[in-house]
C-alpha cells in the first residue's frame, strides 16, 4: 500500500478519563465515557452536524477509542455487525441525524433479523426543534421502531449514561439485537453530573428464562426413544457459545446434525455426526431426511421459510423439540411437541446427562447415501470441473483448502453466498458471517472489514458477487485509510446470478434487468490503493489464491466465472422440502 | 375463523408504546377495532385493552411478539367469555324531541341516564356491550340524534387474580427512571 496522509493520533493521556467517578461534564463527553465504561474500544461511524459535539468529545479519547471512518453509514452498520459476529462484543455505530440516521435502516433491520448485538448512536436536532421539520431532522425513533430490539430518544444530558447502559444491556442479553439511542444536540452540549452504572435489570424484560426441568426431561425421553434423531443447529448455538455442548450431545446419542445458514461453523464440517447444511440450497441429505427423522431437535433457530419450504409438508412424521431463547419463536411456524424456552447452552448442558448413549449407524448411513447422490449429480462437477469456464464452487474449494477452513468467511447475498456456504469447510465457531434473514446485498465488504477489526489475528475472506460488490464498494476507501487487511474475492458472472437463475427456472428465461455490464474491478481497487488481480482461467486459480493470501494487507481477487451457472440442489420457494431438485 | 377478541397488554409508561404495540398488528394486517388505555392500580404500569377481529392462533403469535418488546410486562388474548367487559356510549339528542314519542321509556328500558340538559340538546349515557349500545342508537335515531360517541372496551379478566399479585410485586421493583 502507498503511504497516506492520516492525522497524527493524539497520544497525551487524558486526565479526565482517570478522574473520580462523579464530575460535571458535557453530555457529549458522557457518551464517550459511558461507551468506555461498557468496554467499547472500536466505533464505526460518520460525522455530521447533529453529532458534532460527540465527535468533538471523541477527539480527546483517541487513545482509548478507535474510530473507523466509513464511507457510508450503511457500511458502518454492517461493519459493526461483522465485528460483533467475529468477536462476540457489541458493535457500535455513530451517525448524524436525518440522512445519516436513515442510512442505518438496512443494517439495523439486518441485525434485527440475524440477532446481532449492536448499539447505534445518532445525533438529533435540538429538543426545541423536534417535530418542526428542522434541517436534517427525521423521526428516527419512529422509523426504526420495528427494526430495533429497543430504541430511545434522549433529550436531557442527565439521561445519557442510563440510556447507554440500558442500550448495551438490551443489545447483548437474551436474544441479542440492535438498539438505537438518539441524542438531541442540546443534550450533547449541556452538562451533567456524570456517574456510570451498568444496567443489570429491567423490570419488564426477562432475557434469561428459567430452565424448565420437566421440559428437559421430556426432551431427553424423546431422544432416548428415537431411532432417527436429528438436530437442526441454528445461530442460537453460536450466540450462546453452546457448540461444545451440542457436539457432546450429538456424539453421545449419535444424532445426525444439520446446520442452518447462520448456524454454519458451530460444528466442524468434518465432524462424523455433521451431515450438512439445510435449506433452499442446502445439501440433499439434510433436506430429504428432515422428512425421515423421528425426533427433530431444533436448537436456537426459528424455522425460516428458506428452511421449511411448505410448512404443511415439513417433518410431519417427527416429534419436534424446540430449544429457543426467544419465546415468540416457539410455535410461531412449527408447533413444538416439547418446547424448551431457554438459553441453548444451559438447555443442552442439562439435557446431556439425561440422554442415553446410543448408536444409529443405519440412520447416519442414509445421509451418506444421499451424499453420494449429491456428489454424483452436483458436487463432483462443481468442485472439480475439468473443462469450461471457472466455477464458483471450485474457487471456494481452493480458498477453503488454502485457508485450511480456518478463515472467517464473509459472504454477501445470492448464488456466490449459497455456493460459499455449501463448499467452505468450516472448522472454527463464528467463522461464517453472512446476511441470512434479510439477505442484504452489499453486506459482505463492510462486514468483512468489521470482522477483521474484531478478529485481527484471523484471516478474513470476503466472497462477493459482482452485483453485491457495487452496492458498497466505496468501503474500499475505509479499508485503505484504516489499513484493514481483508481479502476480497469477487465471483464475477456479469449477472445478478440468483435472480437470473429464478428467471431461467421459473420465468421462462426472460432475463429482465439481470445482466450487468461491469467496470474493471481491479482498476477500481487500484484507485483505492488496494492491490488486486483478475483471473479467467482454471490454471491461474491456485496461484492467484496463494498470492492473495500471501499478500500483507488488503487484496482483491476477481474471478470471472461461468455466466449461466445455477445453484443446485434447490427447493423451489414454498414447495415441500421433499421436492428438492438436484438438477 | 374470524371472531372478536380482547387483547390486554400491561406496559411501562413510555412515549411511543402505543406505536410499538400497534405496529405488530399492522405487520400482520390486523385492524384494531377499539383501544382503551389507562394506568393500572400499580403506578407507572399501564393496561391496554385492544379489540380486534382475527383468529386465535394468529393472535397468540401477535401477543408473543408484543410480549417480546422491552417495555411490555405481559400480553394476553381473551375470548369473549373469558372477560367481563363494558363499553360506554354518549348520545346527544335535540331537546325538541322530548315532546315526541316516549323517550322516557327508552331510557328506563336501557338503564341509561341523562347527564345534562340544555335548551338545545340533552346527553344520554349508557354502558353495556357494543350490540346494546348500537341497538339504543337505532332506537334514538328517530328522535333527532345530533351526535354519538362510543368508548373502547374496559375489561376484567375472569382468571386474573394471580396476575394482580404479580403486578403488585412489580411495584416493589424500581421503575425505569428514563423518560423520553
Amino acid at each position: 500500500m502507498q503511504q497516506k496522509d492520516v492525522l497524527p493520533m493524539r497520544t497525551e493521556s487524558d486526565k479526565r478519563a482517570t478522574a473520580p467517578a462523579t464530575e460535571i461534564i458535557t453530555g457529549a463527553e458522557a457518551v464517550i465515557r459511558s461507551l468506555i465504561a461498557e468496554g467499547v474500544d472500536t466505533i464505526f461511524g460518520y460525522p455530521g452536524g447533529a453529532i458534532m459535539p460527540i465527535y468533538d468529545a471523541l477527539y480527546d479519547f483517541q487513545d482509548k477509542v478507535h474510530h473507523i471512518l466509513v464511507r457510508h453509514e450503511q457500511g458502518a452498520t454492517h461493519a459493526a455487525q461483522g465485528y460483533a459476529r467475529a468477536n462476540g462484543r457489541v458493535g457500535v455505530v455513530f451517525a448524524t441525524s436525518g440522512p445519516g440516521a436513515t442510512n442505518l435502516v438496512t443494517g439495523l433491520a439486518d441485525a434485527h433479523m440475524d440477532s446481532t448485538p449492536m448499539v447505534c448512536i445518532t445525533g438529533q436536532v435540538a429538543a426545541a426543534l423536534l417535530g418542526t421539520d428542522a434541517f436534517q431532522e427525521t423521526d428516527v425513533i419512529g422509523i426504526t421502531m420495528p427494526i430495533t430490539k429497543w430504541n430511545i430518544q434522549v433529550t436531557r444530558p442527565e439521561d445519557i449514561p442510563g440510556a447507554i447502559a440500558k442500550a448495551f444491556y438490551i443489545a447483548r442479553s437474551g436474544r441479542p439485537g440492535p438498539v438505537l439511542v438518539d441524542i438531541t444536540k442540546n443534550a450533547q452540549v449541556a452538562k451533567l453530573d456524570f456517574q456510570y452504572k451498568a444496567c443489570e435489570h429491567i423490570r419488564s424484560y426477562h432475557p434469561h428464562p428459567a430452565l424448565n426441568a420437566d421440559a428437559v426431561k421430556a426432551a431427553a425421553e424423546l431422544i432416548n426413544n428415537a431411532k432417527r434423531p436429528y438436530i437442526l443447529c441454528g445461530h442460537g448455538v453460536l450466540l450462546a457459545g453452546a457448540e461444545k455442548e451440542l457436539i457432546a450431545l450429538a456424539e453421545k446419542a449419535d444424532i445426525a446434525v444439520a446446520s442452518t445458514l447462520l448456524g454454519l461453523s458451530a460444528v466442524p464440517v468434518d465432524h462424523p455426526n455433521y451431515v450438512g447444511y439445510t435449506g433452499m440450497h442446502g445439501n440433499y441429505g439434510p433436506n430429504i431426511n428432515t422428512n425421515e427423522c423421528d425426533v427433530l431437535l431444533a436448537v436456537g433457530m426459528r424455522f425460516d421459510d428458506r428452511i421449511t419450504g411448505d410448512v404443511t409438508a415439513f417433518a410431519r412424521q417427527a416429534k419436534i423439540i424446540h430449544i429457543e431463547i426467544d419465546k415468540a419463536e416457539i410455535n410461531k411456524i412449527i408447533p413444538a411437541d416439547v418446547a424448551v424456552h431457554a438459553d441453548a447452552k444451559e438447555a443442552l448442558a442439562a439435557l446431556l446427562p439425561l440422554v442415553n448413549k446410543a448408536s444409529h449407524p443405519e440412520w447416519l448411513q442414509m445421509f451418506k447415501d444421499a451424499d453420494k447422490k449429491e456428489d454424483e449429480k452436483v458436487r463432483n462437477r462443481e468442485l472439480y470441473p475439468t473443462e469450461g469456464q471457472l466455477k464458483m464452487a471450485e474457487v471456494v474449494r481452493v480458498i477453503s483448502e488454502q485457508t485450511d477452513g480456518r478463515a472467517i468467511l464473509v459472504t454477501d447475498v445470492g448464488q456466490h453466498q449459497m455456493i460459499a456456504s455449501r463448499y467452505y469447510r468450516f472448522k472454527d465457531p463464528n467463522t461464517n458471517i453472512t446476511s441470512g434473514g434479510m439477505g442484504t446485498m452489499g453486506f459482505s465488504l463492510p462486514a468483512a472489514m468489521g470482522a477483521k477489526v474484531g478478529a485481527p489475528d484471523k484471516e478474513v475472506v470476503a466472497i462477493i458477487g459482482d452485483g453485491c460488490f457495487q452496492m458498497t464498494l466505496q468501503e474500499l476507501g475505509t479499508i485503505y485509510q484504516s489499513e484493514i487487511g481483508v481479502k476480497i474475492v469477487i465471483l464475477n458472472n456479469n449477472f445478478l446470478g440468483m435472480v437470473r437463475q429464478w428467471q431461467q427456472l421459473f420465468f421462462d428465461k426472460r432475463y429482465s434487468s439481470t445482466e450487468m455490464i461491469n467496470p474493471d474491478f481491479v482498476q477500481i481497487a487500484k484507485g483505492f490503493f488496494v492491490p488486486g488481480r483478475k483471473i479467467t482461467e482454471r490454471s491461474e486459480l491456485e496461484g492467484a489464491v496463494k498470492e492473495m493470501l500471501a499478500t500483507k494487507g488488503a487484496y482483491l481477487l476477481e474471478c470471472v466465472v461461468e455466466q449461466e451457472d445455477n445453484v443446485f440442489p434447490m427447493v423451489p420457494a414454498g414447495a415441500p422440502i421433499s421436492s428438492i431438485r438436484l438438477e | 375463523m374470524q371472531k372478536e377478541y380482547t387483547v390486554t397488554v400491561y406496559t411501562e409508561d413510555r412515549i411511543g408504546i402505543t406505536n410499538r404495540i400497534s405496529v405488530i398488528f399492522t405487520r400482520r394486517g390486523i385492524n384494531i377495532t377499539s383501544l382503551t388505555t389507562a394506568e393500572t392500580e400499580i403506578p407507572g404500569v399501564y393496561k391496554f385493552i385492544i379489540t380486534v377481529l382475527s383468529e386465535r392462533d394468529r393472535l397468540e403469535k401477535v401477543v408473543g411478539q408484543i410480549e417480546k418488546l422491552i417495555e411490555i410486562h405481559r400480553a394476553f388474548v381473551h375470548d369473549e367469555d373469558e372477560v367481563v367487559y363494558q363499553e360506554l356510549a354518549l348520545y346527544k339528542i335535540s331537546t325538541k324531541s322530548l315532546h315526541t314519542g316516549d323517550i322516557e321509556k327508552i331510557i328506563r328500558d336501557n338503564n341509561a341516564r341523562i347527564l345534562t340538559i340544555t335548551p338545545d340538546y340533552f346527553v344520554i349515557e349508557k354502558t353495556g356491550h357494543q350490540q346494546e349500545l348500537i341497538a339504543m342508537l337505532q332506537k334514538l335515531e328517530p328522535y333527532g340524534l345530533i351526535e354519538y360517541s362510543k368508548s373502547g372496551r374496559v375489561a376484567i379478566v375472569k382468571w386474573s387474580r394471580r396476575f394482580h399479585e404479580h403486578l403488585k410485586d412489580l411495584s416493589l421493583i424500581e421503575a425505569d427512571n428514563l423518560k423520553d
